[in-house]
């Protein structure tokens, strides 16, 4: 006897994606690992606040004009910042319903607590709303200017240093790289296993890989901050 | 021994629940957890009352029908099932908290039962293969690598306990589930139905109202067969697999 053959359609790729608790969670790895990627060249970039105030502003400038011929003034930027919006938009939107679905699926809580997983898991969820509020934050501080006083377009040097010369800038930015470092931390192997690259052999290696871009990123925006702090940058 | 235990106590599913205090005393290091029990419970019949309702059977570890969460720990402090676990591992005195598997997906039928049909129904999702079953086959008429076969049986050792549901503190069924998918889809005999399958059960997971993998770890770590982490990073891949070629097909 010959078995029935199944021939009922599937939803689209997207569709899939998107509705499926592990798919919304590829989502979450592609998009955190695109600003991750940003991160580490931001980071970069900002440790020239220590060649002076001529260089910095020089590599800001080009920031706007990279591409050119072929780009217009601005193209390439507006290019990053549009997919970077995309990501975190993709990346919060997840973690939000991934989330809810997360906390609806264990109501009842057991009356016998144990300390459980690491610090930089639990705090994931906290974490993020952390670097989200600061995202917002960063922008309207470094970007608009709007909650900057004294801010001066096209002279990004003297904004940081404005920044970085209030005790609570030093201290939004600092509490917020702290966050950035423990998300990372769990964040960049998360993703490793959600992507299925992750196995046996190779788990030490993504831990350790893992371990060393939090602490590099951290220490590196954090080195911005301190250098005003400490007055070598001025 | 003699000890104080602490249970949930639930009449029935639409019912509120509560920890009810019982002492136990003159009980041999040597019994099993769910000996100990059976011995409260003895005593409960005896005094008309009624006794602590849990779900047991092999009580050798295969079944994987024993499921209590033993002072916040899924199957108690060992790495085994609660009926292979002793009292040995308690001290004389100690005060233990037993409660049932907790999960929206896993509601509660009474006391320390819970409903665990939803596995069932991820199993019939997609945990099977059609082949024409009929005498045994020859063995070596599809061969199958010594590693693949070591791999499909380590993960075949799930007993669908769902201690790793009661353990995830999003009660996450996808230990259980990567553990049949990567079961079946290194093998030969899986193969026709690798993608389908994959793509099945982890719809009919999510149907269930389980929670997603947060990478929290606690699952490998309650379950009595040893169902590595990894296996879920294995399932996600056999999933963005099926995804890739679903299109195609
Ligand atoms: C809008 C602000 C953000 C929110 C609300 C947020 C929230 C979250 C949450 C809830 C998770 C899942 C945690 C878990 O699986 O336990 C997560 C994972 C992750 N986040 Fe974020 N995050 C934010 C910003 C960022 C940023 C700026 C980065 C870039 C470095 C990032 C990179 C990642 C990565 C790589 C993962 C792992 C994805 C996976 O588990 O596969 N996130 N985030
Ligand atoms: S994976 Fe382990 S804990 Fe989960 S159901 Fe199977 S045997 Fe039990
Ligand atoms: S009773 Fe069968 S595994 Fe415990």
């Amino acid at each position: 006897m010959a078995l029935a053959t199944r021939t009922d359609r599937r939803p689209s790729r997207a569709r899939t994606l998107w509705d499926s608790s592990v798919g919304k969670k590829t989502v979450m790895a592609v998009s955190g690992l695109i600003m991750l990627l940003y991160l580490v060249v931001h980071m970069i970039g900002n440790l020239k606040i220590y060649f002076g105030a001529g260089e910095f502003n020089h590599y800001a400038h080009w920031l706007r004009t990279v591409g050119e011929p072929f780009m217009h003034y601005e193209w390439t930027l507006w290019l990053v910042r549009i997919v970077l919006v995309v990501a975190v938009v993709a990346h919060a939107t997840s973690a939000y319903q991934l989330s809810r679905r997360d906390l609806r699926a264990r109501p009842v809580k057991y009356a016998h607590r144990r300390g459980r997983s690491s610090y930089a898991t639990r705090t994931m969820r906290w974490g993020g709303v952390i670097l989200g509020l600061f995202i917002v934050w960063h922008l309207l501080d470094l970007t608009t200017g709007t909650v900057h006083p004294g801010f001066q377009e096209g002279h990004p040097y003297q904004n940081v240093v404005g920044t970085f010369s209030t005790w609570y800038g030093d201290l939004i930015y600092i509490v917020a790289m702290l966050a950035l470092g423990l998300h990372v931390r769990h964040g960049f192997w998360s993703a490793a296993q959600t992507l299925g690259a992750g196995s046996r052999t190779r788990d030490r290696a993504l831990k350790a890989t893992a371990n060393i871009l939090a602490l590099l990123l951290t220490a590196g925006f954090i080195a911005v901050p301190v250098g005003v702090m400490t007055g070598v940058v001025s | 021994m003699r000890l104080t235990l602490r249970v949930w106590r639930q009449r029935a599913a639409d019912t509120d629940g509560a920890l009810s205090t019982y002492e136990v005393d003159d009980i041999s290091p040597d019994m099993s957890f769910l000996e100990m029990l059976d011995v409260l419970n003895e005593r409960l019949i005896l005094e008309g009352e009624d006794p602590v309702a849990f779900d047991h059977d092999c009580r050798e570890g295969i079944c994987g029908a024993c499921s209590l969460v033993i002072n916040g720990e899924a199957h108690g402090p060992e790495r085994t099932t609660t009926c292979q676990l002793h009292m040995r591992s308690f001290r004389d005195g100690d005060t233990i908290d037993v409660e049932p598997w907790r999960a929206a997906a896993f509601p509660v039928v009474k006391d320390l039962v819970v409903d665990r049909s939803a596995f069932d129904r991820i199993i019939q999702a997609g945990g099977y293969v059609s082949v024409p079953t009929g005498a045994a086959p020859e063995a070596h008429a599809t061969p199958v690598p010594k590693a693949d076969a070591d791999f499909a049986f380590e993960h075949a050792e799930c007993i669908g306990c769902g201690a790793c549901v009661a353990a995830c503190p999003n009660g996450a069924a996808m230990l259980f589930t990567s553990a049949k998918v990567n079961h079946l889809a290194v093998l030969p005999q899986g193969a026709p139905e690798r993608e389908t399958r994959v793509l099945d059960m982890v719809a009919q997971m999510d149907a269930e109202g389980f929670g997603g993998c947060t990478l929290a770890g606690e699952c490998a770590t309650a379950c009595p067969k040893g169902i590595p982490l990894v296996s879920i990073t294995g399932m996600n891949k056999e999933w963005l697999r099926a995804t890739r070629r679903a299109g195609k097909r």
